[in-house]
């Protein structure tokens, strides 16, 4: 049978869990977040301008990393964080030394229920990453592990214990996340539907992972959450999410890990401009038919039986594979290996984190 | 298929064929909790009413059948199914299986089954739901089997595929199958069912969704819809527990059944759709009662899940009827000498294929 723990008793993680927030322009969405956030330690990841002072709301407990510090802190490896993109906010999950990690937008805030409750999303993550997976076998009433839920008739008994779930998938109301087509024909659309479930993403299935409202466990998974090169002096942008989440089911399919999505909901408040979303994503819409094709037919060699491994292994076939299609791809093969060894140099037993890693900006309640 | 619990736990059968266009003819089939169908078909009335209703009398039971006037209704009994079937099969359209004779007769494009001891549920709003239309929405709508779109069925109004959803996907393929869900008593297993003794599902979950594929999954047969012409001979009445009782926790047969359609459907690149529409489901029954004839279903799950999850059709097999000889043959030869249930199921899916064949087409 299948247990939940009640909503009254999922632990708050607060000394386990970072909050990692990529932000260029300011985190005064952090104000409305204030009641779910307070008790954690922020990881923000400033793009852009590394002069620019970014004003962090008092009270928070918080590490700030510029570019100055991702360079200072990785040296040449250094070259695999993306520089102009959101993307760059996987380094907060690489100097993080937390076991589970929370990612959000700071266009993102706090949903309502259809009863008017305001969502405290992170609780639902942590529901999700806390109960385990069904990987092998769909439940129809989807997960079994919430309250009022279970397994239906005809799940088999020995599938019931599920797998660990390393990834919690959430969504957005408001404003969908569309790709720039879409929203150019669609502008007007907005998400008001909301699904009340949490569902496995099955072994073998490939999802499109958005990086807005995420949240994994990065003991189990944290080296395969790897957001690529996008932005600054890359022909692509707004597909690093979409390339980790590509990459991570991969590596969890392989390993016996679980990936969860649907709730909880976040309100998605900024609509980007779908002219820029265009350029950004030209390259992208092609060349996502010939990734698409190769991340559902990779298969990883046995022997690899760590994250780290998996990743590497990806890494070789993307080059030999995707190598082909545009020199980016040995690019991207090249920097997904630099990313396991800056993941290894700064989280390896030896280092010294006070020393290396100290960030720019630090406030500590 | 209708359904009639008379209280001596006989059921009754009941087909309702849908006239909505004529090329599009679905047929549904819903069931009665008592011999008097009045109560069930009044309630179901506003949607059913437009359709032809196929009822195929359980063999089992006795009792004369109430049916409430202003139907469009064709009935039936044992004497109809011998003279069609006759000797030539081993299937036992009794009990739950008698709504595949049904399905057999139709001459419709598509088919809704309903059990008897459902009936229409209302939405968070408090409004009705058509689970007909919902049901024919979800098959007349492309499903999305190759990768998985966030937000559900992107066909659905005010929704769409989301940014990283590749394009050349975005057409989908033909929805052969709908699976709906039930509010108050869910399809739970009777030892789940026992120990949760007071647990209602109450959660209105507002989502259409394709199976992926190569995913299996439960498909109950208390409220699903297909397309009869494109998948109706994987739809098998074959496994028939030895304690096969008359009520859904004493069944497997729709377990059963809904993986053969699933495996067909991969292979043939169908899709398979879940979640709305909700019906829902009265209570009835004794669990604890059911819990010692449904163990022998939970235990050969065990043996059944792992055999379909490893089961490959050969390329050549491009009918649904290939496939189902073919699953036929790979269920006599690597479960039949596990439990016998499972070569008389081998056999049923075979003779089921000749019948199809025979009776079934509509050529």
């Amino acid at each position: 049978m299948a247990t939940a723990p009640s909503a009254k008793l999922t632990p708050l993680l607060k000394d386990e869990l970072d909050i990692v927030i990529p932000t260029i322009r300011n985190l005064d969405f952090l104000e409305m977040w204030r009641p779910f956030f307070e008790q954690y330690h922020l990881i923000i990841v400033q793009d852009g301008d590394p002069s620019k002072k970014i004003r962090v709301p008092d009270g928070f407990d918080y590490q700030l990393y510029n570019r100055n510090d991702v360079n200072r802190i990785l040296g040449p490896k250094a070259s695999c964080i993306s520089f102009k993109d959101s993307a760059c906010r996987c380094f907060g999950y690489l100097v993080s030394k937390k076991k589970y990690i929370f990612t959000i937008d700071d266009d993102c805030f706090v949903a309502k229920d259809p009863s008017g409750k305001e969502i405290n999303a992170l609780e639902q993550h942590i529901k999700n990453l806390l109960t385990p997976s069904t990987t092998h076998f769909f439940n129809t009433l989807y997960d079994p592990y919430r309250e009022g839920a279970d397994f239906v008739r005809g799940y088999p008994f020995s599938l019931r214990e599920g797998a660990p779930t390393a990834v919690s998938h959430g969504l957005w109301l408001n404003i969908p996340d569309y790709d720039a087509p879409t929203q150019l024909v669609k502008p007007l659309e907005r998400n008001t539907r909301y699904v009340d479930a949490v569902m496995t993403v099955p072994k073998g299935t490939l999802f499109p992972m958005c990086g807005m409202n995420l949240a994994f466990d990065r003991e189990l998974i944290g080296p395969a959450m790897y957001f690529g090169l996008m932005g600054d002096g890359q022909p692509i942008g707004r597909y690093d999410d979409m390339w980790a989440g590509w990459c991570m089911k991969v590596i969890c399919d392989h390993l016996g890990l679980g990936v969860k999505t649907g709730l909880p909901y976040i309100w998605h408040s900024k609509a980007s401009n779908p002219f820029v979303n265009l350029k950004k994503e030209y390259k992208g819409i092609f060349w996502q038919e010939k990734a698409i094709p190769f991340f559902q037919s990779v298969s990883l060699p046995k022997e690899c039986s760590s994250v780290e491994k998996c990743h590497l292994a990806l890494a070789g076939e993307v080059k030999s594979k995707l190598g082909e299609v545009d020199p980016y791809f040995i690019k991207l093969a090249d920097a997904m290996v630099t990313w396991i060894e800056a993941w290894n140099m700064v989280n390896s037993p030896g280092e010294k984190p006070a020393m290396t890693s100290l960030p720019n900006a630090t406030s500590k309640k | 298929k209708l359904f009639i619990d008379t209280g001596k736990d006989e059921v009754f059968s009941l087909i309702q064929a849908l006239n909505i266009r004529v090329t599009l003819t679905p047929v549904l089939p819903t069931r009665a909790l008592r011999s008097d169908l009045t109560t069930f078909m009044n309630e179901w009335r506003p949607m059913f009413s437009r359709f032809h209703v196929i009822i195929v009398k359980d063999p089992d039971l006795k009792e004369e059948l109430k049916i409430p006037e202003g139907f469009n209704l064709d009935v039936y009994g044992k004497p109809d199914i011998d003279q069609v079937v006759g000797s030539s099969t081993s299937i036992l359209f009794s009990g739950y299986s008698c709504r595949y004779f049904g399905y057999l007769v139709s001459r419709k494009k598509y088919i809704i089954s309903v059990d008897d001891d459902c009936l229409p549920a209302r939405d968070p709003k408090g409004f009705l739901v058509d689970a007909v239309a919902q049901h024919i929405s979800n098959l007349t709508n492309p499903a999305t089997p190759f990768f998985f779109n966030t937000l559900y069925d992107p066909y659905a109004e005010g929704a769409d595929f989301v940014r990283g959803y590749p394009f050349s996907l975005r057409g989908g393929v033909k929805c052969a199958l709908s699976c709906g869900l039930w509010l108050n008593l869910a399809d739970h297993d009777a030892p789940t069912q026992a120990l949760k003794a007071r647990q209602r599902n109450s959660r209105y979950v507002d989502a259409v969704m394709t199976v992926p594929a190569r995913s299996l999954i439960p498909i109950s047969g208390i409220n699903i819809a297909f397309e009869r012409e494109a998948v109706g001979p994987a739809l098998v009445p074959a496994l028939k527990l030895a304690g096969e009782g008359k009520c859904r926790w004493e069944t497997m047969e729709d377990i059963w059944s809904g993986l053969c359609v699933k495996i067909v459907c991969d292979h043939l690149g169908l899709g398979v759709k879940t979640g709305l529409p909700y019906i829902w489901r009265t209570d009835r029954g004794d669990p604890i009662a059911s819990l010692k004839k449904e163990w022998e279903g939970v235990k050969l799950m065990e043996e059944v899940i792992p055999f379909f999850q490893s089961v490959r059709l050969p390329r050549e097999a491009t009918t649904v009827e290939e496939c189902i000889i073919e699953v036929a043959n790979a269920v006599k030869e690597r479960l039949g000498s596990m439990d016998p249930v499972f070569a008389r199921a081998a056999k049923a899916m075979l003779d089921w294929v000749k019948l199809w064949q025979s009776v079934g087409s509509s050529s």
